[in-house]
Formats: structure tokens, C-alpha cells, sequence
């Protein structure tokens, strides 16, 4: 029988080792997986490379990952915001590495990665400081920048329902990276609000196929 | 001459988004946009994180925080609206589906180069969001700004000098002074506020203008 759920926030987390890349999904606290997030501070794992669209808010989650100083390097779009003292006391400090990606440039290259392409083109960036050094090459008139694909060891997301084989819904803007960052990673952990039998989700309405799932686990509604 | 409010500016926008248009209200100011918009046209807005048919922000205490707009503030969905995950959301913008972005500015340029991400500080952190990708992908690119800077300094000049968000992408520009669009004939002034002459608003401009 095939079960991917697993019992607590703990076991979903377990095995994540010291140097991973790992995906963090959420815009804002909006689909952030805060009980993974939480699990994998008491895990212990360190020297991690974190990709999300922000890089912190406040004291949770992401912002406490970085607090308790287990991140290396961020990759994302917007890590400046009201709240973002702990990235931006680390950064100030050369404590945290930043790759900034425009953001739609950050979600296709995770769907790149998740879809076994080699590189794609992208009109974004292309003329500014975001781009130099890199590759481009004009295409039926229009000016692309190259640039690779973003895979990770693990992928942290936040769904609404999910079933033991690891379909998943998710709840309004909750969704946003969601989807794409479950099919690029090795490893993907979805934190969902309620676990329910197989059947109960409508085929027609699955967002996250089983297949790109590893590991899902029970979490009750999170603020 | 009195310049517009921050209010008028949005009013005046708001006028020119048509019936059926897609439009992506930027972070800031732009989003009062949204307040002004004719209530005798459908128009969808957009918002980054996955939202079409965006509405306004919820009575207090009815905050649903998984139904947020890019600024992270809580937003209302109208009837017919749809949620949708990142890679569809900037394929909107970067595919050409969307109608009209509005986005702020630190300068644009007479070619229509925008700067709106990075002031080029060493100091400060850089963060870029979907700047580049409405910048780049949207139809029709809006710019709302003030005419010139707290200090008097010009925003619109003949070539940025803060770091570009993209070249060659802005189409309009509306501030509390005038109207402009970007052409191949150079800048075109299409509306002054009362009161205001066409040599006073090119003292005010770093870049030549054209009479409309």
C-alpha cells in the first residue's frame, strides 16, 4: 500500500542533511510551511541553501531558520520588507549570501528544473545588473537572457488537503509556489491542513498530482 | 499651477483603463488606482501572487491572510475571480497577456528605460520582485510618479542613472504635472495641469519634450 503520510512535522523533516538545497514555498506568510520550518529548526540542519520568493518575516519561519543561523545562502526576489530585520541584520553582517532572481524568472527556472529542461530564455532582465555576464541571444527579434534551471534536495510546501498518495489542493493565494516548487526537488514535504482518504479529492480539481509528492503530513490550520 | 494629489494622479489613470483589461496595479502608489476605477467597466486586475479578479481589501475583522495582494496586504476575490500558482501567474506577464501594468519610479528615461527597483546605494538591499517581468512583459507599460523628486530633481531624463528595471519599456507617463507619452518622436506632452506652461515643464524635465 502506498501511504506518503507520515505521523508529525519531525519525521516529515527527517534526513534533510547539513548543506542541502531547499525550497521553501509561501509568498510572505501566505502558503509558508511554518510546522515544517519549525521541525527543521529543532532538526538541527545547517549550512542550508533556501529558496523562497521573501527571505523572512518577523520572528517565524523562514525569519527563525535564519535567526538560528542555518542558512548560507538565499536565493529569491524580494528579501527587503517591514519585517525582514533578521535577513537583513545577517546580510549587513556578510553573515548570509544573496542571490537576487527576479520573480517570475525564480518560478520558470523552478518549473525548468521540475520539467527536465536544460535552460530557458528569458525576456527579464535582459539590459540590467541582474543579467551581466550572462548569456543572451536575440530570438525572432527580441532580446533573451540565459539562464538555468533551480532544482533542490527538498521542498518544503504548505497545501490545503492531501491524501496518502500525495495528490494536494491548495487554498486560495496560498497556491503560489506551491505547484512548481513540489516537481523540483528530489524530496518534496507537503504540510497540509487536513489528510483525507483516497476518493475525497476531486480528480478534476487536483493541483499537485501524487507523483511529485514524497512525504505529507497533518498540520491543522496554521496562522 | 497646483500639482495633482497622489489621489488625482490615480484618478486620471483610472480613466484610461478600458473596458475587459487585464492590469497589473504595482506596489505603492499604484494601487489606488484600484479605488477610482469606473464602476461601469469590468476590469481584472491581476496580482503576482496568483490572483485574477482581484477586489478590495476586506471589511475589518473578514482578513483571510491566505488571500493576500504583492504588497502582503489582505484582498477580497470578486465573483469569477481564479487563484493560480507562479509559473501561470508570470506567464501572464512575461507571455503578453497582460493588458496594462502601472508601475512606480525612481526615473524614466526620454527612450523609455524605467528604474524602479535599486537606487544604486552600496548599502542598501537589493530586491526586485515582479518589477522586471511586468516591466518586460505587459502590453502597455504605465509609469505613476511625481514629476520630480522631494529635493526638485528631475525623473524623467535623457538616460537613467539609478539601476534599469528595463529598457525601452515604458509607454506612458503620468505625474502630478502632466501626461507623456513615449514615442519615437521623443516625448510627447499630452496634458499639463492648469496653470502650468509647456517651458515650466521642461524646466522641469532632464529630457526635451514635444508639444503634443
Amino acid at each position: 500500500m502506498v501511504d506518503k503520510t507520515v505521523a508529525s512535522p519531525e519525521a516529515a523533516v527527517a534526513g534533510i542533511p547539513d548543506g542541502s538545497t531547499v525550497m521553501i514555498g509561501g509568498f510572505g506568510r501566505a502558503g509558508q510551511p511554518s510546522r515544517l520550518i519549525d521541525a527543521l529548526i529543532a532538526q538541527g540542519a545547517r549550512d542550508l541553501t533556501v529558496i523562497n520568493n521573501n527571505a523572512g518575516n518577523g520572528e517565524t519561519g523562514l525569519a527563525a531558520l535564519l535567526k538560528a543561523r542555518r542558512v548560507r545562502k538565499v536565493v529569491c526576489s524580494f528579501p527587503r520588507q517591514v519585517d525582514s530585520f533578521h535577513f537583513d541584520a545577517l546580510y549587513r553582517a556578510g553573515e548570509v549570501e544573496l542571490e537576487l532572481v527576479p520573480q517570475g524568472n525564480l518560478a520558470c527556472r523552478i518549473e525548468a528544473g521540475g520539467s527536465g529542461l536544460g535552460a530557458i530564455y528569458t525576456p527579464t532582465g535582459f539590459g540590467t545588473k541582474l543579467a551581466q555576464g550572462k548569456e543572451t541571444r536575440r530570438i525572432n527579434g527580441r532580446d533573451y537572457v540565459l539562464e538555468f534551471p533551480i532544482r533542490a534536495d527538498f521542498a518544503l510546501i504548505k497545501a490545503e488537503r492531501g491524501d496518502r498518495w500525495g495528490n494536494l489542493t491548495y487554498r486560495k493565494a496560498a497556491r503560489n509556489f506551491g505547484p512548481i516548487m513540489a516537481r523540483a526537488a528530489d524530496c518534496t514535504v507537503a504540510q497540509v491542513v487536513e489528510v483525507v482518504p483516497l476518493g475525497a479529492l476531486d480528480p478534476e480539481a487536483v493541483v499537485t498530482p501524487g507523483i511529485f509528492v514524497k512525504r505529507v503530513v497533518m498540520a491543522g490550520a496554521t496562522s | 499651477m497646483k500639482p495633482l494629489t497622489r489621489n488625482q494622479v490615480a484618478q486620471r489613470i483610472a480613466r484610461d483603463i478600458p473596458e475587459g483589461a487585464y492590469v497589473n496595479l504595482g506596489i505603492g502608489a499604484p494601487t489606488l488606482i484600484a479605488n477610482f476605477l469606473p464602476v461601469d467597466r469590468e476590469i481584472l486586475l491581476h496580482s503576482e501572487n496568483g490572483i485574477l479578479g482581484m477586489g478590495p481589501a476586506p471589511p475589518q475583522g473578514d482578513e483571510d491572510w491566505d488571500l493576500i495582494n504583492a504588497g502582503k496586504q489582505p484582498v477580497t476575490l470578486l465573483t469569477g475571480g481564479a487563484y493560480f500558482h507562479h509559473g501561470d501567474s508570470f506567464a501572464m506577464m512575461r507571455g503578453g497577456h497582460l493588458d496594462i501594468c502601472v508601475l512606480g519610479a525612481f526615473q524614466v528615461s526620454a527612450s523609455g528605460d524605467l528604474a524602479n527597483w535599486h537606487t544604486g546605494e552600496a548599502d542598501a538591499i537589493p530586491a526586485v520582485g515582479g518589477a522586471m517581468d511586468l516591466a518586460v512583459g505587459a502590453r502597455q507599460v504605465f509609469v505613476m510618479m511625481d514629476h520630480q523628486t522631494k529635493q526638485g530633481e528631475a525623473k524623467i531624463v535623457e538616460r537613467c542613472t539609478y539601476p534599469l528595471t528595463a529598457a525601452h519599456c515604458v509607454d506612458r507617463i503620468y505625474t502630478d504635472l502632466a501626461v507623456l507619452d513615449v514615442t519615437g518622436r521623443g516625448l510627447i506632452v499630452r496634458e499639463m495641469v492648469e496653470g502650468l506652461t509647456f517651458e515650466e515643464l521642461q524646466r522641469r524635465t532632464a529630457a526635451p519634450l514635444v508639444r503634443g
